[in-house]
């Protein structure tokens, strides 16, 4: 189960090279990513770690293709990323559902888009609705749906295009702490079962030790990567055992050093944690 | 279960004010203390209603069917030419409306371009086009179709334009994640998105269409409902001006009712619906 040890065995999947992305609001420039290197291996679970504004989205955008890089090459399943696409299915913290369309049809909505044949499209999208346990929602709408749920849905219409990769943006942040340890859980199963590389982007330190192969902590502002973290720990993960507790304080203690050069910089300008925000605004 | 009103309470409290002043207006009318010209007995407009919906022809088998006879009054009549003429007027100003609208909405070049003749435009009611319109389409249908249109028109139009522009742009990235883009995406993503500030567009578009025809069929034309009552006030029957103006109301509502059921079924995913 450990597969950290077999990364360099494996092709690799994502390589990030000197990736830079700098925002300007005006006259004023934010250093998002700065001499960003990275190299993500087929089949791994990555976890990119690090407090808000330190760009862990901005990177997970730029392998996705929603926001290129500044300068430098995002590279992903051997092709330079441009734009994006199926082949880097992406699962948002806000789930982005398409709202007007029921559960069997949002997982169907990219097998439609890529012109198969209704009963091809039928198969697939059964198949996933009862490999995730959301038979008995297929014909409901989204807002009919607890938060769980919709990540149910958001990661079945992914897999519905059976992508190399899924990239996952906080995509348990919004969920109460019992169903985020089962959705956790739902993913691993998952991660196993489908053989996807994952790269995770999240703030919770705990979250990063129980999924992840590595950890890529992150600093703040400019964004660079602190440290890798491996995590050679047996799943499933006891987070009360010796190793957890002992590898989570080393995250924790590298994550408030970023943090708190957050609040410091927050104290002296507040309001400049701009990043995400002009993200939002400048992502197509 | 006590504190819950029965459906019986319900009925009583909604028409206990509207019987009472019903009341209070006939006894006042037959007593005289009001002209009858003035505000004719509730009584004498119920059966001027009456009078002005029947057929005036006694029914021949031979001569026509049925139904046909029985619309055969006046009030159907004109209920019919002014729901033609909304309907008409709607659909002549709605659907420009709604394709100006998703290509303002989604090419700011195009919304550039527009927008300031638009907004120079907008805030004339579509009333004060009535000497031009007679001017240019002279009397008749013609006036009282440009004049719904241009009613219906805006409404659907701004609505059409703030409906595409605030697509959540998290579905657009995910619809592009999932390898939608150009058409596809419109009429998948940006048209559902948008639909439920398209529909209210709609429905306050048909709401001003109903009040143009109104005015229109005062001025230009001499059929439908607003054409009737004020027919009926130079032979000073003040009795079917207020029938017409209660026909005028039933039908506004019915259109209401009509948009109101098209909307709740169309929006059903909608979260501010059950």
């Amino acid at each position: 189960m450990n597969d950290a040890k077999n990364i360099l065995s494996r092709s690799p999947q994502v390589i990030i090279k000197n990736v830079d992305k700098v925002f300007s609001s005006g006259d004023k420039e934010v250093i998002a990513l700065k001499e960003i290197n990275l190299t993500i291996y087929s089949g791994e679970f990555v976890v990119i770690l690090g407090p808000s504004g330190c760009g862990k989205s901005t990177l997970l955008n730029a392998i996705a293709g929603f926001s290129l890089p500044t300068s430098g090459k995002v590279y992903a399943n051997g092709e330079e990323v441009a734009l994006p696409g199926p082949d880097r299915g992406m699962v948002f913290q806000e789930y982005a559902l398409f709202p007007w369309m029921t559960v069997a049809e949002n997982i169907a909505f990219g097998l439609e888009i890529k012109k198969l044949p209704k009963q091809t499209i039928r198969e697939k999208v059964d198949t996933l609705l009862t490999k995730l346990q959301l038979l008995e929602f297929r014909d409901r709408f989204p807002k009919d749906l607890s938060g769980g749920m919709k990540q149910r849905v958001a990661i079945a219409r992914v897999l519905a295009l059976d992508p190399p990769m899924m990239l996952m943006d906080e995509p348990f942040g919004a969920l109460d702490a019992l169903t985020r340890r089962t959705m956790q859980d739902e993913l691993l199963r998952i991660w196993l079962e489908f053989k996807k590389t994952i790269i995770f982007v999240t703030h919770g330190i705990e979250e990063s030790i129980y999924l992840a192969d590595r950890v890529v902590v992150m600093t703040y502002r400019p964004g660079t990567i602190k440290q890798i973290v491996p995590v050679e720990l047996y799943r499933p993960r006891d987070v009360s055992s010796p190793q957890f507790i002992s590898l989570q304080k080393e995250l924790t203690s590298l994550v408030m050093e970023e943090q708190m050069r957050f609040r410091n910089e927050e104290m002296r300008e507040p309001g400049r944690d701009v990043s995400e925000r002009e993200e939002n605004e400048q992502v197509t | 279960m006590k504190n819950r009103p029965s459906f019986l309470t319900k009925l009583l409290y909604a028409i206990l004010l509207p019987v009472f002043l019903l009341a209070l207006w006939e006894t006042l009318a037959r007593q005289g203390i009001i002209s009858p010209h003035i505000l004719p007995a509730p009584s004498r407009v119920f059966f001027r209603w009456i009078d002005y919906a029947r057929p005036h022809e006694p029914y021949d088998a031979g001569k026509t069917n049925f139904i046909a006879w029985f619309f055969s009054g006046e009030l159907p009549h004109d209920a019919l030419a002014s729901s033609m003429r909304v309907l008409g007027g709607f659909a002549i100003g709605a659907i420009p409306a709604l394709v100006l609208g998703l290509l303002m909405g989604a090419s700011t070049f195009i919304y550039r371009l527009f927008n300031p003749l638009i907004q120079i435009l907008r805030p004339i009611p579509p009333i004060a086009y009535i000497p031009l319109a007679i001017l240019w389409f002279g009397l008749g249908n013609p006036p009282a179709f440009f004049l719904i249109s241009l009613g219906a028109f805006f409404p659907v139009l701004m609505n059409t334009i703030s409906g595409v522009r605030h697509v959540d742009r998290l579905l657009i990235r995910a619809a592009r994640n999932l390898g939608a883009n150009g058409h596809t995406l419109f009429l998948r993503i940006i048209l559902p998105a948008a639909m439920p500030y398209i529909l209210t567009g709609l429905r306050v578009g048909v709401g001003v269409a109903f009040i143009v025809v109104i005015v229109a069929e005062m001025i230009a034309v001499n059929s439908g409902l607003g054409y009737r009552i004020l027919e009926a006030r130079e032979f000073l029957w003040s009795d079917k001006i207020i029938a017409g103006m209660i026909t005028i109301g039933l039908l506004g509502l019915t259109i209401d009712t009509a948009m109101s059921r098209i909307n709740h079924h169309l929006l059903r995913w909608h979260s501010g619906h059950e």
